[in-house]
């Protein structure tokens, strides 16, 4: 990085730790706080799309629909969601590769499932094995991005729905006195009424999501772990920059990170539900 | 080979009896149940203690944070804050190094009648070492619950109690402590099922399986590993959690029960399931 860096057996001091901070290795590592950050930001959205689908659909009317709505929503309950986190990635591939070589390659009739082994034509492999590093790591971030949307949608779905029966009645009854559709009712009372309601259940969920972003080192993306890991182990004579174990201050700094991301997370959530209360007649609102 | 002969050489395969080799190829579904079940030993282990010590030490943490004098109530808010705040996954590996990094000691603890060794090396071993963590991160939580349910005991009890001329201690006793039970255990109980989740975390991190003696979860990965079919051993380690969700569930509102006892039918608090989230 800098000029001087050019030897590192003969840096001292700040010199050596200026050098050793700036290697090509920590710039991937600060990189990946930056994906932290950008899986959060895209799997709160996603999120929130499936829970809504699932609370619609736990509501249905059609009992086929409502069955499907609330075993999704119910699933999550009973099981570890790092089961969910391991099984999801591994289902979803398959399943996709599963497609495309029904529809890539009609002509092979042999079995998928042979023994232990899972074998689909070359063609329908996901990513081709010819693709590039990238789509490699664009698709395994997929994957992970749609376990998160799918386990938080379902915690998303329990609070959404939540807060959709918590809406008082009359209101709704209002409406239909009014002659709304119920599609009307939903969109124009229902779903703006609800949010007050659901806001403690979802900020606790966005606490719940940083804390579970360091869950993408299972499903084998590079994350911030992975680069504590790497670069926190002994590094030899052979290395430029040799050390002892620093894995422990690697970790701490991790720590550090996620205790800066939940409070101020906290402060703002602080701030925006006395924002929503004011003006509503709760102890909350009264007390502004 | 029987199922009968699985269950003898991998039923107690997570503790280090029977075969020694885990099945490699031809893997039956028997197996997997066995297995996958072997390995949840260690989840159960780890949750009674965690949830064991975690209950006294959180009501402590609970008092400081509760408490006006200065040098209880930091320390205790600081502990709650870094251990509600940060990801167990992280804590799981942060204290897996610093372990690591330990001077490697032994004590010698002599207790009269028996002299035990204490090493420090035990702490780089899940069965200590991911327990004292689970046994903070439960503590930590579990204070934030009851630290809520101490703030909303009601203050008609305490005076009631006063006039009585109970004694500070009798007072928190008699008084304090059980309304603060039976108005945080539907949360703690919520807590006793998403900590005994939260056990599938520890193999997962720096603390090694040791001669692959793993927990449930461990287990069900190396299976999927295997098989490259993931359809059989989730779904199996889902089973199991639900199993033992009923019955965490069943204890605690046995206990909820008990603590409900004096009221009226109409005042009692019911259990309800909420969640289960990620920490």
């Amino acid at each position: 990085m800098f000029e001087y860096c050019a030897n590192p057996d003969s840096l001292e001091g700040f010199f050596w730790l200026s050098c050793y901070v700036t290697t090509p290795k920590h710039m991937s590592f600060y990189v990946s706080f930056l994906v932290v950050m950008f899986l959060l930001a895209l799997a709160a959205p996603l999120a929130m799309a499936f829970g809504f689908l699932g609370a619609i659909a736990s509501r249905s009317s059609k009992s086929f629909i409502k069955i499907i709505g609330k075993g999704y929503l119910a699933m999550i309950r009973g099981i570890p969601d790092i089961v969910f986190f391991l099984f999801i990635p591994i289902a979803l591939d398959q399943a996709f590769e599963f497609l495309r070589h029904k529809i890539l390659c009609p002509e092979v009739t042999e079995a998928i499932r042979q023994g232990n082994d899972f074998v689909v034509c070359k063609a329908a492999k996901l990513p081709l094995s010819t693709a590039s590093e990238w789509v490699h790591d664009v698709y395994g971030f997929s994957l992970a991005l749609l376990a998160f949307g799918f386990v938080f949608g379902a915690f998303t779905g329990n609070v959404l729905s939540g807060a959709m029966a918590a809406v008082p009645k009359s209101q709704l009854e209002t409406g239909a006195a009014f002659g709304f559709s119920s599609k009307q009712i939903f969109k124009r009372i229902l779903v703006p009424q609800m949010w007050i309601y659901a806001l403690p259940g979802l900020s606790n969920l966005w606490m719940i999501l940083i804390k579970a972003t360091p869950l993408l080192f299972l499903l084998g993306i590079e994350d911030i772990v992975y680069w504590a890991k790497e670069l926190g182990g002994m590094k030899t004579g052979v290395y430029e920059y040799s050390h002892p174990d620093w894995r422990a201050w690697y970790f701490g700094i991790l720590m550090i990170f996620y205790l800066l991301l939940t409070y101020v997370s906290q402060l703002f959530l602080d701030r925006l539900s006395s924002k929503l209360s004011m003006g509503q007649d709760t102890m909350a609102g009264k007390a502004l | 080979m029987s199922c009968y002969q699985t269950i003898l050489d991998y039923g107690l395969r997570s503790i280090g009896y029977g075969e020694r080799l885990l099945p490699k190829s031809d893997i039956t579904l028997c197996e997997q149940l066995v297995l996958i079940g072997s390995g949840m030993i260690w989840n159960i282990y780890f949750a009674i203690l965690a949830l064991l010590f975690g209950f006294l030490f959180s009501t402590i943490l609970a008092l400081g944070k509760n408490s006006n004098f200065l040098l209880f109530n930091k320390p205790s808010r600081v502990f709650i804050f870094i251990f509600r705040g940060s990801p167990l996954f992280i804590q799981f590996f942060f204290a897996y190094e610093l372990f690591v990094i330990l001077p490697k000691l032994g004590f010698d603890m002599d207790w009269g009648f028996i002299t035990v060794t204490v090493e420090t090396r035990w702490l780089t071993k899940a069965w200590l070492g991911a327990l004292i963590v689970l046994f903070f991160n439960t503590s930590a939580y579990t204070a934030e619950i009851f630290y809520g349910a101490l703030r909303a005991v009601p203050s008609k009890d305490i005076e009631a109690a006063d006039s009585f001329g109970f004694n500070d201690r009798k007072k928190f006793r008699r008084i304090i402590w059980p309304t603060m039970l039976r108005l945080a255990w539907p949360a703690y109980t919520n807590e006793a099922i998403f900590l005994f989740h939260a056990t599938t975390l520890v193999f997962f991190t720096g603390f090694p399986a040791w001669q692959q003696k793993g927990d449930a979860i461990y287990y069900a990965s190396y299976f999927a590993d295997k098989t490259y079919n993931p359809f059989v051993p989730y779904p199996i380690v889902g089973l199991y959690f639900i199993l033992f969700t009923l019955l965490i569930i069943g204890l605690f509102s046995l206990v909820n029960k008990r603590l409900n006892k004096h009221l009226l039918p109409s005042e009692r608090s019911t259990l309800k399931i909420r969640l289960n989230l990620i920490r």
